[in-house]
């Protein structure tokens, strides 16, 4: 009984500070310089992990896939595979879980420690709306910064594909080439970036979100920052889903 | 009175009725009534942990009373949201407990921070009123420090400082000279009396320190249970035959005399 309504009263809260940045966003006074301070935080202090990921993603992928498709001789399809499943899929997704990891529980872990040591309040009390200075700024820096980084997770990861499938598995580089941008529609990479758009938008007000209602001390911090990771986790993986059907 | 009149001095300013607050089983706020009069400076007192963080919290709007209803210049303040509250704070400023220091700006940057906010000060007026309400509670030369560089009195300073950086009709200061030395204590108390003799400020004050409550208050409020059971001049108090006001002077009395023999 308790954990259900514990459950609805997250998801109440979640809607509420969607609410309240949407409301918030078109305000006065625009806090470009916190807004750019916060793109920085979130896109290019987490390029060199992205890119990591994405890279190593493309070459097991190529390293899987050739394996496979050469047992049908199908091998020269490999490069889409690999982009297909790229673009469309695991940038976006495994970007997401990064960034919850990273910016997320950040963002959890900011407002944890300004709500317990009553910043938070002074904020208001300084007639400035705590949602509006801190929230919208994080908010929007994520919704434009993961699409941005999944755009450069794609190509890296349709080049570390290339690397494994050309030099290691000796498959022909022109079929590579050829068949990734002969499959890859453009609509098949925006679709990969409006999900990243709502991935970032999910991770950063639940990250928000836990980060202002925490309570309890240190402790609260603790656990605000670890919730805002684990809950923006399982809402990317299950919106994945949705968004997916919804996108085809 | 119209609502956006702010009352003249000797007229109630901030009215506490009926003032109810629990957090879950524990009912801490439990009908409180306190008058409290522009241009004055009053006190409240009370041990540790009896609520009076949370009552001054409710006079700014960041807690909403469970029943009951507080009044400032005629306004309710529960009854104000969104635009309205905000504009209704621009005439407090306060300094929390615990400095409540925006940890991620400059010394400087925080007690600018009401100014950028409030007012329509000039940025070369803004720096030299930063200064001026720095050099008022003694801290020169901090300016560019983090604010995780200071000891904790030195953040307190620096919230005093930024409470009272924008001039503001309401000044509510939640225990401003608790662990400072004697010496700033008496120039935070110099300051309070100050802005309390210029009359342009009604003045609530946390303490705990009995010898500064009888320089700054004009009125001393005790709250033990849940409500206000004093609320006199510090004379009055000090003569108050109520065995828990009594108690309660008396045993900071104690601590004083521990204080100064060891
Ligand atoms: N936001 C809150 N949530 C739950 N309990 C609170 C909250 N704020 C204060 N309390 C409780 O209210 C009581 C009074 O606190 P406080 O006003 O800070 O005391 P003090 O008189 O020392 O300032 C304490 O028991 C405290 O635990
Ligand atoms: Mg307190």
């Amino acid at each position: 009984m308790k954990t259900i309504e514990a459950f609805f009263e997250e998801i109440g809260r979640f809607f509420e500070m969607l609410w309240g940045v949407l409301v918030w966003t078109p305000r006065r006074p625009w806090d470009w310089r916190q807004l750019l301070y916060q793109m920085v935080r979130v896109g290019v202090n987490s390029l060199p992990v992205i890119l990591l990921t994405a890279m190593f993603t493309g070459m097991v992928m190529a390293l899987q896939t050739t394996a496979t498709l050469m047992r049908f001789g199908a091998e020269r399809y490999v490069g889409s595979l690999v982009s297909l499943s790229l673009v469309r899929e695991l940038a976006a997704v495994l970007g997401g879980l990064i960034i919850a990891g990273r910016s997320g529980s950040a963002m959890g872990a900011e407002l944890g420690s300004m709500r317990v040591t009553e910043q938070i309040d002074a904020l208001e009390v300084m007639a400035t709306n705590p949602i509006h200075y801190l929230v919208v700024p994080r908010v929007w820096a994520t919704v434009v910064m993961l699409p941005l980084l999944v755009v450069v997770s794609d190509a890296i990861g349709i080049w570390g594909g290339y690397l494994v499938a050309v030099l290691l598995m000796g498959t022909n580089p022109v079929a590579y080439l050829e068949t990734t941008f002969q499959y890859t529609e453009v609509s098949d990479v925006t679709s990969g970036l409006i999900k990243a758009a709502f991935f970032g938008l999910f991770l950063a007000v639940i990250g928000c979100q836990q980060g202002f209602y925490t309570s309890g001390g240190a402790q609260g911090v603790g656990r605000s920052t670890t919730r805002a990771v684990v809950i923006a986790s399982i809402v990317i993986l299950i919106s994945d889903f949705f968004l997916t059907k919804i996108l085809f | 009175m119209g609502a956006a009149e702010s009352a003249r001095p000797g007229e109630v300013k901030i009215r506490l009725r009926d003032l109810h607050k629990a957090f879950g089983p524990n009912a801490v706020l439990s009908g409180v009534d306190l008058d409290m009069a522009a241009g004055t400076s009053t006190v409240i007192i009370g041990g540790s942990g009896t609520g009076k963080s949370v009552l001054l919290k409710h006079v700014i709007g960041l807690l909403r009373p469970d029943r009951g209803s507080v009044e400032v210049d005629g306004v309710t303040v529960e009854e104000l949201a969104g635009e309205a509250l905000t504009r209704f704070r621009r005439k407090f400023g306060m300094a929390f407990q615990e400095g409540a220091l925006f940890d991620s700006m400059t010394v400087a940057e925080n007690v600018a921070f009401p100014l950028t906010r409030i007012g329509s000060r000039s940025r070369a007026e803004i720096a030299a009123r930063v200064r001026e309400c720095l050099g008022l509670v003694k801290l020169e030369g901090v300016e560019g420090k983090m604010p995780s560089e200071l000891s904790g009195g030195m953040r307190r300073r620096v919230g005093f400082a930024r409470a009272i950086a924008h001039e503001p009709e309401i000044l509510l200061f939640d225990e401003p000279t608790t662990g400072l030395d004697p010496v700033t204590k008496e120039t935070i108390d110099e300051l309070i009396i100050d802005l309390k003799n210029s009359l342009a400020s009604t003045l609530v004050t946390i303490s705990h320190d009995m010898g500064s409550v009888f320089r700054i208050a004009d009125r001393v409020a005790m709250l033990y249970g849940g409500k206000i059971i004093a609320h006199e001049t510090p004379a009055d108090l000090r003569a108050s035959r109520d065995p828990r006001v009594f108690e309660f002077l008396r045993r900071d009395l104690e601590m004083w005399g521990a204080a100064r023999s060891g």
